[in-house]
């Protein structure tokens, strides 16, 4: 019978978080910002069909980074949790905190006892009536959760755009600004491109509209945008 | 092993809220529960049923109407319920039988859709959401042999085609789909009958609300079941519209002008009928 080496828990959980970070720093960054409108998510993403960005319920909404499979599978159980709660008790019973909640106990369950941890960062926002009632939580590999204030950057260069984004970044901004800043931000991601801005094919965007009931006479608040609405949004003059 | 996790993970994958409860919380559908055979009570229990809805077609689109009445036994058990809801951006329902069971279904269905679209990325076709519902009247079979029935009718827009379209249902699931009309509940006899002499093809929108309110005005006037419009409460039917655009609930004032005028006419007519 072959002995096993000793390895020390320390180094166990080092050697798993430096796992999923390499996994996290291969992928390409995410941007959830709060501004004066709601909340915009905006993702460097050239696919049009496999999103990063997806609503979870009535005002909120959530964006990843990392694996696909992974962070799929995360998102499907956020609806089904989120559903059941609003089916099971009232639709306004269902919050990010929740469901954050339940996000770091799956996170952190994964990264103890499986074989290996998600490699994946994720983000829950959830929009408000007014800012100070925004919500915006990130969640890491390991489960930790921190509420987040303003502006939330994850992915391969995180600190990069993250200091791009933070020189820009006003509470009253309105969407257009936002997803300009954003698309500003995104660009230090890749070294090859010398425009000003990602263009309007290689991001994903979406909107947790802080309006929508009354001017759009819905309860869900989150929208995603096409090119067209990009484009029509980004070329608004003031 | 690799492919059994591939087949487990194949049955796990679903887009159906329904699946997802009946696998996971089957205490939460409102029909997982049959009552004990044998144990019913001699005679059928008295609890809230809801009443007449009627649907068409007009000019661009379907309607869909329902008085305000809910009757228990000889009893009036509501003068507010409502019966006619939206089920998602393009589709409506409405709902006659057990109060009670039918509004469950209903936020069952507005979940199960707004569910596969959230998961799927993409809205479920109109086939396939009538399909659904009629899945889960059948759900409710053992519940509708015990005299808790709920019948939905159910309208939406196709956007593939660019037409309304109507579905009817039977109490084992059957979804049937309707041309021009379609009328259910107690005072549904009464109502066809008005709406096979008030609908024409190519209504204008404006007029279609005024035939389902004239048609329910009717099935009210027949059936003891059906509340007719209520100008002391201020109490109108609720009447939704769907079509290119989406479904809208057609406003309050609009409706009390639709009444006051029929009100006004057949008052002015004096005659019996």
């Amino acid at each position: 019978m072959t002995q096993q080496f000793y390895v020390s828990p320390e180094q166990l959980m080092k050697d798993r978080a430096d796992f999923a970070r390499k996994g996290i720093a291969r992928g390409r960054s995410v941007v959830v910002i709060s501004c004066e409108d709601g909340i915009a998510l905006v993702a460097e993403n050239p696919s049009p069909s496999l999103h990063k960005i997806g609503e979870i319920y009535d005002k909120i909404a959530f964006a990843a980074v990392g694996k696909y499979n992974e962070f799929e599978s995360l998102r499907q159980a956020g609806v089904r949790y989120a559903d059941v709660r609003g089916y099971s008790y009232d639709r306004e019973d269902v919050t990010a905190r929740g469901l954050a909640s339940v996000y770091a106990q799956s996170l952190g369950a994964v990264f103890t006892a499986e074989q290996k941890p998600f490699e994946v960062e994720l983000a829950v926002a959830e929009v408000g009536p007014n800012q100070e009632l925004d919500h915006l939580y990130r969640l890491t590999f390991d489960g930790s959760i921190a509420d987040e204030n303003g502006f939330i950057v994850m992915g391969g260069q995180a600190e990069k755009v993250s200091s791009a984004i933070a020189e820009g970044w006003r509470a009253s901004l309105r969407f257009r600004d936002a997803i300009r800043l954003a698309m500003r931000g995104l660009i230090t991601d890749t070294e090859a491109a010398k425009a000003k801005a990602l263009p309007v094919q290689a991001v994903e965007v979406a909107v947790l509209d802080r309006t929508s009931e009354s001017f759009r006479g819905s309860r869900r608040a989150f929208r995603r945008l096409n090119e067209a609405d990009i484009t029509a949004l980004l070329s608004e003059e003031d | 092993m690799q492919e059994s996790t591939a087949n487990q993970v194949a049955a796990n994958a679903t887009s159906s809220f329904s699946e997802h409860l009946q696998r996971d919380r089957p205490d939460l559908l409102p029909y997982a529960r049959p009552l004990p055979a044998g144990s019913g009570p001699a005679t059928p229990l008295q609890v809230p049923h809801a009443t007449t809805i009627v649907a068409m077609s007009y000019g661009g689109g379907v309607l869909m109407a329902g008085d305000r009445r809910a009757t228990m036994g000889n009893m009036i058990a509501s003068r507010h319920i409502e019966k006619v809801f939206p089920a998602d951006q393009y589709s409506v329902l409405g709902i006659a039988g057990t109060a009670g069971i039918a509004i469950d279904l209903t936020r069952l269905f507005q979940v199960e859709l707004e569910h596969y679209e959230k998961i799927e990325g993409t809205l479920l076709s109109l086939d396939g959401k009538a399909n659904r519902l009629g899945a889960m009247i059948r759900g409710n079979l053992p519940m509708a042999m015990q005299g808790l029935a709920v019948i939905p009718l159910f309208a939406g827009f196709d956007t593939t085609a660019g037409v309304g379209r109507l579905f009817s249902y039977d109490v084992t699931g059957g979804r049937y789909e309707e041309r021009e009309h379609h009328t259910v509940g107690s005072g549904s006899v009464f109502a066809r009958g008005a709406l096979k002499k008030l609908w024409r093809p190519g209504l204008s929108e404006a007029e279609a609300v005024s035939v389902a309110v004239e048609s329910l005005y009717d099935a009210a006037d027949d059936d003891s079941a059906t509340g007719g419009p209520d100008p002391v409460r201020q109490l109108w039917p609720v009447v939704y519209t769907v079509n290119r655009a989406g479904a809208r609930r057609v406003p309050e004032t609009e409706l009390a002008a639709v009444a006051g005028n029929i009100i006004e006419a057949r008052s002015s007519a004096r005659r019996e009928a």
